[in-house]
């Protein structure tokens, strides 16, 4: 079983053989990537991009992801906005009281690198990474509802590459 | 042979053995990393303050219950609605079916109106206010005699 592709025929079982054998690693992979639960939680106007994500048009929910109230039910936390210094303080609190394993989107050129306040900005932060670890930058400004969909692809890659024993470290 | 009781506790047991398997599992693959920040109690990313059991005005009492009631009525109500309009039961009953379940409803109605007007006409719909007592002393000194005072001051812009 290799990851290179999320091509449907490359991954399905069929059953054909009557008895499927797997791995831990690979079951758990199978069962994170496919409930990327997000935290609920929006920063500036990618936010408006993120709902209309999770909306019936583009159905994020298909992929298993589906907001919730809590870090401490969340996986994945999409930040989708300019990250204010004051603000900041906020998101590593909530990014610590995520439980692991946790997965951090950075949504917009705002969260990626200061976007437009990447000079004069004397209140953003010049990208999220500098407050918070981030698995995948999706570009745009703001991205549509498809890049933001194709992070949440790369995630799910990310993901079914991991090792349980390198989680527990 | 078992009992119902029997069923019962068996399928009691089997239910807390499948929960305890499924957290068992959990516990054996999930990573364990708890530091200070993430066992913190969570509000909304601020600063936790102050204990959760907060003191509630004990005046809301009486309107939670008022609002019970006619939390009721609307769950009555929605049943009813149902099988009031059912034609089968006005054909069967020649009509008189419509006329005897508004009829019911209305009674109804008239009891929680009357628990109502009960409630309004002794005055617990009004919100008690903390009443402001004016000191009463009696002095020799009348108190027009400040008015008078104050009169007069009042004309001189200062």
């Amino acid at each position: 079983m290799n990851f290179e592709t999320l091509d449907k025929d490359v991954h399905i079982k069929t059953g054909e053989s009557e008895v499927i054998l797997t791995s831990i690693d690979e079951l758990a992979n199978w069962a994170r990537a496919n409930s990327i639960w997000p935290m609920g939680f929006g920063l500036a106007c990618c936010a408006i991009e993120m709902m209309a994500t999770y909306a019936s048009n583009y159905d994020l929910e298909r992929f298993g992801v589906f907001p919730r109230n809590s870090p401490r039910h969340s996986d994945l936390m999409i930040i989708s906005g300019t990250v204010t210094f004051k603000m900041a303080d906020r998101i590593s609190r909530l990014y610590e009281q995520m439980p692991d394993p946790k997965y951090v989107i950075s949504m917009g050129s705002c969260s990626n690198c200061g976007g437009p306040y990447w000079e004069h900005g004397y209140h953003v932060v010049k990208g999220v990474d500098r407050v918070i670890p981030v698995d995948v930058y999706v570009p745009g400004c703001p991205p549509r509802p498809e890049a933001l969909i194709g992070g949440i692809l790369k995630l799910q890659e990310k993901i079914k590459s991991q090792k349980i024993a390198d989680l527990k470290k | 042979m078992l009992s119902d009781f029997g069923i019962v506790l068996l399928a009691l047991i089997f239910a807390a053995l499948a929960i305890l398997l499924v957290l068992g599992i959990s516990w054996l693959f999930r990573p364990k990393k708890p530091t200070v920040e993430k066992l913190m109690t969570y509000e909304s990313g601020e600063d936790p303050i102050g204990n959760a059991n907060i003191r509630f005005n004990i005046r809301f009492y009486v309107i939670a219950l008022i609002f019970i009631l006619f939390d009721v009525e609307l769950v009555f109500l929605f049943p009813w609605a149902t099988v009031f309009g059912n034609s089968n039961y006005i054909q069967q009953s020649n009509g008189l079916w419509g006329w005897f379940t508004l009829a019911e409803m209305f009674i109804f109605i008239l009891v929680l109106a009357l628990g109502l007007a009960y409630v309004w006409a002794k005055g617990h719909l009004e919100w008690v206010k903390p009443e402001i007592k004016t000191p009463k002393i009696k002095s020799k000194i009348p108190m027009n005699m400040y008015e008078n005072v104050n009169k007069k001051y009042s004309e001189n812009e200062f």
